[in-house]
């Protein structure tokens, strides 16, 4: 991947005000994600994941170091939250639209392009129904359809699928691997797994405890599409292997 | 579908309870042979708002206290909203208004009603600014509740959008907290019926606190009857447009 890269963190840094002194969350991050790169961050509970992915999209200043992006300036995020995070007053439909209708378009298109959405993430049918009558995994897939409609320049995934039972984060793992093919989004993932880092990303890098520093950066040079199958391959445990002597 | 005919039994359970209320009162005169100016019975208050009625003095005491009520939830809740929701969102500006806050709880408005009548005259505002008084609290209390209660992943999410304070207003912070705001507005409405009647008792020239207060005078006993039904009425109603908002709003609750 020679391309110019879409994204460049330079020595990022984030401290919470507490009272002794400020808690550091995370120190001198630097690295570089390349266009329609699929990127995993894997680090233990308090490593400051969520703080990061929370600066690049633009929710939270850093307190030094520069996050920026070519082309644009501000560009559009789509998140997916660790909790589907719907809003329970809004429809499927309502919600997936919020993003569209934020922008100001609230037309047939934008109508259109949300029932496209709903067909992507396979749920036709459950339009007009509300986040309560939604499994867990049903309510994900709104919350990535949401994070898609507005054709994000970046997509950031909070554990999307920690909450969910191993058979259907398995599913969604197939699912978003289809997605991210599709639509050729740049993609940065936090996660707890080392299964779901190595089955989705191109590039793993492991954040140490707090202040989270990178630890280790990994190309996973496994071929795609990726199977179940693959996760008994020597090179799969090797990765694996790598991965958990960074965890420690 | 059980459920919903269990639902039916029960309000029809509820309104033959109410219906054999009045036999029951008719009774109670009867055996207590009290005259009608200590206890009229059920037929001599009919009579009497029949009398009321038709002579149209009934419907304009009545519109003049639902105006009242109507004016004062309108400008208390507008109050109470804006105020609680700047007080939701500063705490700086909380810890230095709660403690007047707190202390104008500890006034009852009743005891300040007099006072606002003297300064705002016996008309329809000195009514309206009490009512507004005693809606005030409870709904300014359930903005902040309700404001406060909006989720952070929610401001997260509408932020991650690049969504304008407004949007955050209309689209995330309004519906959230819209059960609790509603809750607050029933409370209030009920409240809304007794600060217009607390004001009209001290002192007024129409509305239905002035009709108790006439029947009273001239030992018109069923006419007191008549104007305290009416505000029963006027507070179910209140009550009832309250429940109809949430069964319209608040449907994905349900
Ligand atoms: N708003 C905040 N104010 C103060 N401290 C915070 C705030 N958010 C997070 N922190 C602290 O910063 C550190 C990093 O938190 P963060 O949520 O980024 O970790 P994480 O890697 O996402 O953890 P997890 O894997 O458990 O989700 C934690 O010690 C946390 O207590
Ligand atoms: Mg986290």
């Amino acid at each position: 991947m020679n391309l110019k890269p879409i994204l460049s963190i330079q020595d990022l840094s984030v401290t919470y005000p507490d009272n002794n002194g400020g808690l550091h969350a995370l120190e001198k991050l630097s690295f570089e994600v390349h266009p329609r790169e699929f990127v995993c961050f894997l680090g233990p509970s308090g490593s400051g994941k969520t703080t990061f992915l929370r600066v690049l999209a633009g929710i939270l200043a850093p307190t030094s170091g520069s996050v920026s992006f070519t082309p644009h300036h501000k560009p559009r995020v789509g998140m997916v939250f660790q909790q589907a995070n719907l809003m329970p007053w809004r429809t499927v439909m309502e919600n997936i639209m919020l993003p569209l209708e934020l922008n100001g378009q609230v037309d047939s298109k934008a109508q259109n392009k949300a029932q496209e959405m709903i067909h992507l993430v396979g749920l036709d049918g459950f339009e007009d129904s509300l986040p309560r009558d939604l499994s867990g995994g049903m309510a994900q897939r709104v919350a990535i359809a949401r994070a898609l409609i507005h054709d994000p320049d970046l997509l950031l995934l909070d554990e999307p699928f920690a909450s969910l039972d191993a058979l259907t984060r398995e599913r969604m793992w197939t699912e978003l691997s289809r997605i991210w093919q599709a639509k050729q989004k740049t993609v940065i993932m936090v996660t707890h797994s080392i299964n779901e880092s190595l089955f989705l990303a191109d590039r793993v890098m492991v954040l140490t405890q707090r202040p989270g520093k990178i630890k280790m950066d990994v190309e996973v040079d496994l071929p795609r599409p990726r199977t179940d199958d693959m996760r008994y391959t020597s090179h799969f445990g090797k990765l694996a292997k790598k991965l958990r002597s960074a965890i420690e | 579908m059980k459920p919903k005919t269990l639902h039916t039994l029960s309000r029809w359970l509820g309104l033959f309870s109410m219906l054999l209320a009045i036999p029951l009162w008719t009774l109670i005169v009867h055996i207590s042979g009290l005259p009608k100016f200590i206890l009229p019975a059920p037929v001599d208050v009919w009579t009497r708002f029949l009398k009321a009625w038709v002579d149209g003095s009934l419907l304009y005491h009545t519109g003049v206290t639902l105006l009242e009520i109507v004016l004062g939830l309108f400008v208390g809740v507008s109050f109470a909203t804006i105020a609680g929701y700047a007080l939701a969102k500063s705490r700086t500006l909380e810890s230095i208004l709660s403690p007047y806050l707190v202390a104008s709880q500890a006034i009852p408005v009743v005891a300040i009603a007099p006072l606002l009548v003297i300064w705002l005259g016996g008309g329809i505002a000195s009514k309206v600014v009490i009512c507004a008084l005693i809606v005030f609290f409870p709904v300014l209390v359930n903005t902040i509740v309700g404001v406060r209660a909006v989720s952070a992943s929610h401001y997260d999410l509408m932020n991650s959008l690049h969504a304008t304070r407004w949007q955050i207003i209309w689209k995330l912070e309004l519906p959230a907290s819209l059960p609790v705001l509603l809750g607050g507005l029933r409370i209030g409405a009920t409240l809304s019926v007794i600060g217009a009647i607390v004001g009209e008792l001290v002192d007024a020239e129409q509305g239905l606190g002035f009709l108790l207060q006439l029947g009273d005078f001239q030992y018109d006993t069923s006419m007191v009857f008549v104007a305290v039904f009416m505000l029963v009425f006027l507070a179910l109603g209140l009550y009832g447009v309250v429940t109809l908002l949430e069964r319209r709003f608040l449907k994905w609750q349900q």
